[in-house]
């Protein structure tokens, strides 16, 4: 048997139908769950994390079933994980093959570095417009603060 | 049809800002007119500032407006821990306009996205006050007759001083060439200098505050350095004096130049340069009366 397919058996078990997120950062791959807000779905999903990767050291997957997330939900990821990758499959074939990528308005996610912003003393749910993808600027359309990634805490 | 609110200086285009100072223009000559009568502003003051608000509240009373409101966050339901959205909503039950100064910022941005009726930001934190940045704008063109082409220096905090900022986005529109003085700590932030390369203002960056870059100037801004502003108090202690204009550093400046301050001044102008002729800060400040009554008769759709 070739090693890369006793690799594939053990890391990535055969989806049926679904998505799978792979290379996730293995610090991240909670982040991720919570984000896609897979813990409020009833469908079959399987998690994996501290897998190990000859790019990424260690990683996370995500395997769900029965479900073909839209570029708008898993775009929701960029900012923690941008290099996952999204492989759609049907009948057990890879069908489609995603890339991330950041959109230029989204909401929640992350925290304004403001302490004095509006979004971090009232109920609300902040939201954020990406003014550059690299290096990464988002600013909030509040109190008109732009933050860098380094700045970056997530919700 | 709906009037829009104010709530950044970028809210409004260059054709937006020209017409607001004719409006101005027009109130100014006239500045008792009916054209609010029946109507309802609602002042709230979360954070209290008596200069801009009598400054709205005259500016409604002289247009036969009512006002209703509060002028301390104290005697408002904020501190029984009213969300500010509750204390929109409900207000907006009452006013057809919402005058709005939050130690907050974002809050008038935020009020926008709870009630219909316009909201007009009279100061969020740090961050907007787009009313003084419009008599600021005011002020320049009536002293100068224009507001294209000119020389304008500013001095003292550009590091956080939003007045200087704003007036800065406000006047891209009209080919500046800008003189920034600062101490080290309290330079023109990169942002704002990259909006002028991108617009192609020349800018001019210098630490000392000589007479020289005063004679070529048409506008003088003076902005006030706090001390809370340094980390290192010593810094603070070796600037706070540099940046002081004296009446006899105005000797070669030209004619037409006026000084401007948003107020309040500490000891920035020294009380000598209040008798020339070109100090113009206190002007100022009655321009925003009639900025004020452009900026809430547009805003309801009256003008």
């Amino acid at each position: 048997m070739d090693k890369k397919y006793v690799k594939k058996e053990m890391q990535v078990k055969a989806l049926e139908n679904g998505t799978v997120i792979d290379h996730i950062p293995a610090n991240k791959l909670f982040k991720v769950v919570e984000i896609l807000q897979l813990e409020q779905i009833s469908n079959e999903v399987t998690i994996g994390n501290n897998l190990a990767s000859k790019r990424m050291g260690t990683k996370g997957i995500i395997k769900v079933a029965n479900r073909f997330f839209e570029s708008k939900e898993i775009n929701r990821i960029a900012l923690i994980a941008p290099n996952a990758k999204i492989n759609i499959i049907r009948d057990y074939q890879v069908t489609e093959k995603r890339i991330i990528t950041l959109p230029d308005h989204f909401k929640g996610i992350v925290k304004c570095v403001n302490p004095k912003c509006i979004t971090n003393n009232e109920v609300m749910e902040p939201r954020y417009n990406v003014i550059s993808k690299s290096p990464l600027v988002l600013k909030c359309p509040y109190c008109e603060r732009e933050i860098r990634e380094e700045e970056l805490q997530l919700l | 049809m709906s009037y829009p609110s104010l709530v950044s200086i970028a809210d409004y285009s260059k054709e937006q800002m020209l017409h607001i100072l004719e409006l101005a223009a027009g109130f100014e000559s006239n500045p008792n007119q009916n054209i609010l009568q029946g109507k309802v502003a609602a002042t709230l003051f979360f954070e209290p500032s008596t200069r801009t608000r009598l400054s709205f509240e005259t500016a409604i009373n002289r247009l036969g407006g009512r006002v209703i409101g509060f002028s301390d966050a104290a005697t408002s339901s904020s501190t029984k821990g009213e969300t500010l959205r509750d204390t929109i909503k409900m207000v907006s039950n009452y006013a057809d306009i919402i005058i709005m100064r939050h130690f907050l910022e974002g809050a008038a941005r935020y009020a926008t996205e709870v009630t219909d009726i316009p909201i007009i930001n009279a100061g969020d934190g740090a961050n907007q006050h787009p009313t003084q940045t419009m008599l600021d704008l005011y002020s320049i063109q009536k002293t100068q007759g224009r507001l294209d082409n000119l020389k304008v220096v500013m001095v003292g905090d550009l590091k956080y001083g939003r007045t200087v900022h704003s007036l800065l986005m406000a006047l891209k529109y009209f080919s500046p060439v800008f003189y920034f003085i600062a101490p080290e700590e309290l330079l023109m932030p990169n942002e704002y200098k990259l909006i002028c390369r991108e617009n192609n203002i020349p800018y001019y960056e210098n630490s000392n505050f000589e007479p020289e870059i005063i004679e070529q100037a048409d506008i003088l801004y003076m902005t006030r350095i706090q001390r809370e502003r340094f980390t290192d108090l010593v810094e603070y202690e070796k600037v706070k004096n540099v940046y002081i204009l004296h009446n006899h550093m105005l000797d070669k400046s030209k004619n037409n130049l006026r000084i401007l301050h948003p107020l309040p001044r500490v000891n920035e102008i020294s009380q000598d340069v209040d008798d020339n002729p070109k100090a113009y800060y206190f002007e100022q400040a009655r321009n925003g009366l009639y900025v004020r009554q452009a900026i809430i008769s547009h805003a309801l759709g009256l003008v």
